[in-house]
């Protein structure tokens, strides 16, 4: 065992203590480190999306007199007027820009991504009997996977007779999704914990190797 | 009965202190799970380790501290990966909150193989704006970032003087905690055409299956599950080559997250006995 020498590892080795102690109830320390860790957030995010968003791209460009970078400032700026009554109207302008060029952008490329590849990726297509047996299984149990679970979500009908069967049936493919979810959500919480613990035995008291 | 009951309501501060001690007893006392390699992992790992010498590949750090435990090793592993196999890296960051911990990984494992910065590997770090940089780089990289991470201008770095767009770059890795590996799919790989991989949280990792099964994704690490399995596959790789292995943070980390999650599944079980149970008696 071999403390650290480092005093920021002590730093943020007292902080993760700190944050622990919520496990055992809310007190004075934990709400020390959480609200230090929103303040320095805060301070960070605007130092880096000034030198990286601001600066080098409306700033820079205007002192070398390029004119033209005056309209996102002026459009940017026009956030601000939220918190004047009388100019708050002004704040429809850049969200509607933003809102305009957002949707523009994203809408082609998010029904190429996420509807029409997943329609293609759902069809039993004739690779799917090709690779092997158990590709085609999986293609088969992909295919009546969605087709149940829109069948669930349809509303438009009472679920009755055919309908209740496959709704039920949909149910349990929505079932199965959830516990796989939740499977993962355990893993991946009880992973932060472990790499906080490896950072305290590791880094801080030198018990296990360092991370 | 008793017992099941007594089990069924315990204080949850007592689950904690079992799942705390779940975790330090592996990590204290390693169990050495073998890792068994699923088939996402090793097309990341295949695709990678078949690239010819001096092909270029892209990793963006998409993550910060918050989900370092389960993203960190796969950035590393990955990163040990190219650079064992004399892969250039591009590397860039998308979440403000990551561009540090690009920094200190270059700078690990570029030592760890002797790498020249800029001539092997480049750090572009943050730009603002996810969608327009992703599109950004499928037309002209320079003009996205005219310079790297440390203000040098990119057309004075010999690596970079041949990439100039996605069409010099074999693979773009995303790694997250959040959406952005599904943002470079709807950018880069439905725009472009650019092969995309993930390296994702194992929250996220159930979200990105339907885009490894239509083939948006080459290949993907899920979690810390994901992460020791490619470091499992470098590590082998190390050691045939004969470099020293490096500690297997992910791999000892699985050990502990076995045990939790027998702990957890016991837990489960208990709590429905006593919940049934206690359901019979009211009958």
């Amino acid at each position: 065992m071999h403390l650290a020498a480092d005093p920021w590892v002590w730093v943020a080795a007292i902080l993760t203590l700190f944050i622990f102690t919520f496990l055992y109830k809310d007190n004075p320390l934990y709400k020390f480190a959480e609200h230090l860790l929103v303040g320095v957030s805060a301070g960070y995010y605007l130092a880096i999306y000034w030198h990286n968003g601001v600066k080098p791209n409306i700033i820079d460009h205007l002192g070398q007199g390029q004119l033209i970078y005056l309209i996102p400032l002026i459009l940017g700026l026009m956030f601000f007027t939220i918190f004047i009554p009388k100019t708050s109207y002004m704040i429809r302008w850049p969200i509607a820009f933003l809102l305009g060029a957002g949707s523009g952008l994203s809408i082609p490329a998010t029904f190429q991504a996420n509807i029409a590849e997943q329609i293609k990726g759902t069809m039993l297509q004739p690779l799917s009997f090709y690779y092997s047996n158990a590709a085609l299984i999986n293609a088969i149990i992909l295919f009546v996977g969605v087709l149940t679970v829109l069948t669930y979500f349809f509303f438009s009908k009472e679920h009755k007779g055919a309908l209740y069967t496959t709704a039920r049936i949909g149910i349990i493919f929505l079932m199965i999704g959830f516990g796989a979810s939740f499977g993962y959500t355990v893993m991946a919480r009880v992973s932060l914990l472990i790499g906080r613990l490896q950072f305290l035995l590791g880094n801080w008291l030198g018990i296990i190797p360092s991370w | 009965m008793k017992i099941i009951r007594i089990l069924s309501t315990l204080d949850r501060r007592i689950i904690f202190l079992l799942v705390g001690l779940g975790i330090l007893i592996p990590l204290l006392k390693p169990l050495g799970i073998p890792e068994n390699i699923t088939p996402p992992v090793r097309d990341v790992y295949q695709f990678i380790d078949t690239l010819p010498p001096g092909s270029a590949i892209l990793l963006s750090v998409d993550y910060d501290a918050s989900v370092l435990p389960e993203v960190h090793p796969m950035f590393l592993s990955i990163l040990r990966h190219a650079m064992l196999r004399k892969v250039k890296v591009i590397g860039i960051a998308l979440n403000p909150a990551g561009v540090g911990l690009g920094v200190q990984a270059f700078d690990r494992i570029s030592k760890e193989f002797g790498k020249k910065y800029g001539e092997d590997y480049v750090y572009l770090g943050f730009k603002p704006n996810m969608a327009a940089t992703m599109l950004g780089l499928g037309e002209e990289i320079h003009k996205v970032f005219p310079t790297d991470y440390y203000g040098i201008p990119l057309d004075s770095l010999p690596m970079m003087k041949e990439i100039h767009s996605y069409r010099d770059i074999a693979l773009v890795i995303s790694f997250s905690g959040a959406n952005i590996p599904a943002l470079w799919v709807s950018y880069a790989y439905s725009r472009y055409g650019q092969k995309v991989a993930a390296g994702v949280t194992a929250v996220m990792a159930a979200d990105y299956y339907p885009f490894l099964q239509t083939g948006q994704f080459i290949g993907m690490l899920g979690g810390m599950k994901g992460a020791a399995e490619y470091e499992d596959l470098v590590n082998r790789l190390l050691q045939k080559k004969g470099y020293r292995k490096p500690m297997p943070f992910a791999i000892k980390g699985m050990d502990s997250i076995t045990v939790v999650h027998l702990l957890i599944i016991l837990f489960i079980i208990l709590g429905n006995l006593g919940y049934f149970l206690q359901k019979k008696e009211v009958k």
